[in-house]
């Protein structure tokens, strides 16, 4: 029943419970991983993060960017744990969710390794400061 | 002007390399058209009607005659010898193989050109007052802020899959020249004691919904600026209508929230925001401006000859006052009469580099009108200058006059277009150079559009034309009372349409409306402001 997990970008071990949706997490303390739908306000998860070891971020089209402000919502607000997107997601979509916190995808159609290390590598250096940990580009000039 | 450094270089370089290898899954099938479009948009590369079109930017419609002449060689190798301004000043070419796109963008990066987000559901191409660090009205040059925002807004993570496209305009004078109200966001660099900030206009467009954006904050400090813009464009990005193509730009969201709620989100997200180090140091900003420093521009103490009258009359509607004493900034006509608004033939983008080189300090600019700026021309050169302009068919004396018509490139090319735009211009400018009342008329701003995208700014026009699809045949409709300057306003549909020619006489019954009506020192929209619209409907329609 544990599907594999095609893309992780974290070292600890997959939590691989089912993810709640966010309407039922309310009722239910126990829940450990919960699925944000685009139209959700992921800062209604924001009290109980130091319980959620994963939060799902779905996108049924990957030109729906809203999932994007949602991790990025929650990596500001300090969530540690595992971040991953899920559903259309696409390799040419991948270094800019990295950016806004995501550290796994699980998307319907699965990657080519070789492409999604190309474009996690694509670009030498970033121009804003985001969820990652780089260093923005107007920084690196005033050091 | 800007110049990139090693890190602005590597980025474009990056660029070039990832669109190669899309192209390439494209071309290979690894890519379906629906996977690979928003990646081409995001790169400027358009489906048209007959061919792919290519969006070049050109950032706030800044660039110099080097960059010009690569525009040049591009409209020769890849196009079929001539490029097209358009009214968010960019080039785009509209003749391209889909082969040839990356090499294009190649040759664009060797000049610190590329084509990044001038299409697409992102934060487009950043423009500004294309007298900008030039004009005598202005509280300091806008486009080191532009810059700042472009270098923020490229390849921007969290912003790249908006609910739609995404204007932004930088201006810092009353006076606007950009139509700044009539962008996403508007900013307008202010000084309010002593200080230099920002204030921010949210929601305006055109396009099938037009509205003026309202000011949502007075004052943003300069230290401040990409956190506020951050916020604008979170708010957006999380709650702007995804439902409806037609209802997703930003001036939606503000109208349905109404502009004090979208403000209160904004400034809740503001506060937020300003602990996450979202914001370049100042001391960034000041590195973009010493890029922007005036050239030295001594007083040359001459004023232009104005004995041949020809001359006289380019030099009354073509040129604009400048800040330093002998110099003024000189307008080059891309409206001959009866020409296509907007082309440039590549021998004549070669002319305006060599003009710029020795006559404004190596700087063009690109006006939203689909003209071309010199910004800093010596009085005492414009003769010279006028004369090689006009060997070049680009002298036309017709700034803001009825020849200097804005249009889009219609249903002759474009995919979403109803009508044909260009064939209108072109008739109309013939019938009035033809018939002597252009300068009559005087000021006069005429904006036409081949659908209700409103790419032709019909609704800013003092007169505007909508061409629309009528049972199966091209049909155009009239407005009246437009205007993008800061006295913004959203012109009136006079009634029924016109067929072709119809249109071409409707024109000039409104303009003659206009002659007959008006007292001393009165423009058509001051005309038109007073006598309303009555008076224009009876000629037209009984």
């Amino acid at each position: 029943m544990t599907e594999q997990v095609p893309l992780r970008l974290r070292e600890d071990e997959a939590c691989m419970e089912p993810a709640v949706t966010l309407e039922a997490f309310g009722g239910q303390t126990n829940a450990v991983a919960v699925r944000i739908e685009p139209g959700e306000d992921t800062r209604e998860l924001l009290p109980h993060l130091d319980r959620l070891r994963r939060i799902d971020i779905a996108f049924p089209a990957f030109t729906d960017g809203r999932g994007y402000s949602a991790a990025r919502i929650l990596r500001e607000a300090g969530f540690t744990g595992e971040l991953r997107a899920v559903g259309d997601v696409l390799v040419d979509q991948i270094a800019y969710m990295r950016r806004c916190g995501f550290d796994a995808f699980d998307p319907d159609a699965s990657l080519d390794p070789d492409d999604v290390e190309a474009a996690l590598n694509r670009f030498p250096q970033v121009y804003q400061s985001a969820a990652d940990a780089r260093t923005p580009i107007w920084s690196l000039r005033h050091q | 002007m800007y110049a990139y450094d090693q890190y602005d270089q590597a980025m474009v370089d990056a660029r070039v390399a990832e669109f190669r290898d899309q192209c390439e899954r494209r071309l290979a099938g690894k890519l379906s058209e629906d996977q690979f479009k928003p990646l081409r948009l995001m790169n400027g590369l358009y489906l048209q009607l007959h061919a792919y079109m290519l969006r070049v930017a050109i950032p706030y419609g800044t660039l110099n005659g080097g960059q010009m002449r690569v525009l040049a060689d591009i409209a020769e190798k890849y196009d079929r010898g001539y490029g097209h301004f358009t009214t968010r000043q960019n080039i785009q070419y509209n003749w391209i193989k889909l082969e040839d796109a990356a090499d294009i963008l190649a040759d664009l990066a060797k000049v610190e050109m590329h084509a990044i987000q001038t299409s697409g559901n992102c934060i487009r191409n950043i423009s500004s007052d294309h007298f900008a660090g030039a004009a005598a009205d202005e509280v300091a040059d806008p486009r080191p802020y532009a810059e700042l925002l472009r270098q923020w807004s490229s390849f921007h993570p969290e912003f790249s899959y908006l609910p739609r496209k995404f204007k932004i305009c930088v201006i810092a004078s009353e006076n606007d020249r950009a139509a700044m109200r009539l962008h996403d966001i508007g900013i307008r660099i202010v000084e309010r004691d002593g200080e230099l900030g920002a204030q921010f206009y949210v929601g305006g467009g055109m396009g099938r919904t037009p509205m003026i954006a309202p000011l949502i904050r007075d004052f943003v400090p300069l230290d401040q600026l990409v956190t506020y813009s951050e916020a604008c464009l979170r708010v957006y990005n999380r709650y702007g209508r995804r439902d409806n193509k037609y209802k997703a730009r930003i001036k939606i969201l503000v109208h349905e929230l109404g502009a004090e709620e979208y403000t209160r989100q904004v400034e809740e997200e503001f506060a937020h925001l300003l602990d996450q180090g979202v914001e370049p140091p100042l001391a960034e900003l000041e590195r973009i401006k010493g890029y922007f420093r005036d050239p030295d521009m001594p007083d040359a103490g001459q004023e232009a000859d104005r004995s041949d009258p020809d001359f006289a009359v380019w030099l009354d509607h073509n040129t604009h006052a400048h800040k330093m004493p002998g110099y003024v900034s000189a307008i080059v006509s891309l409206k001959p009469v009866g020409g296509i608004p907007g082309d440039a033939t590549a021998a004549q983008m070669r002319v305006l580099a060599d003009l710029a080189e020795r006559y404004s300090f190596d700087e063009l600019r690109i006006m939203h009108t689909q003209n071309v700026v010199l910004p800093h021309v010596r009085k005492a050169d414009l003769y010279a200058l006028w004369q090689a302009l006009n060997e070049a068919g680009m002298g036309t004396p017709n700034a803001d006059l009825m020849g200097d018509i804005i249009a889009c490139p219609g249903l002759d090319y474009c995919s979403l277009a109803n009508a044909r735009s260009i064939p209108i211009a072109q008739r109309i400018s013939q019938r009035f150079a033809a018939n002597g009342k252009e300068a009559a008329l005087g000021e006069l701003k005429l904006k036409i559009s081949g659908c209700i995208n409103a790419c032709g700014h019909h609704h800013a026009g003092h007169i505007g034309i909508l061409g629309v699809d009528r049972k199966g045949t091209e049909n155009y409709q009239l407005l009246l009372g437009g205007s993008e300057a800061e006295d913004t306003s959203l012109a009136k549909i006079t009634g029924p349409g016109f067929d072709e020619l119809g249109i071409v006489d409707a024109v000039e019954t409104a303009a003659d409306v206009y002659l007959r009506e008006r007292t001393e020192g009165e423009r058509f929209l001051d005309t038109y402001r007073r006598i309303g619209m009555a008076p224009f409907k009876e000629a037209l329609y009984d």
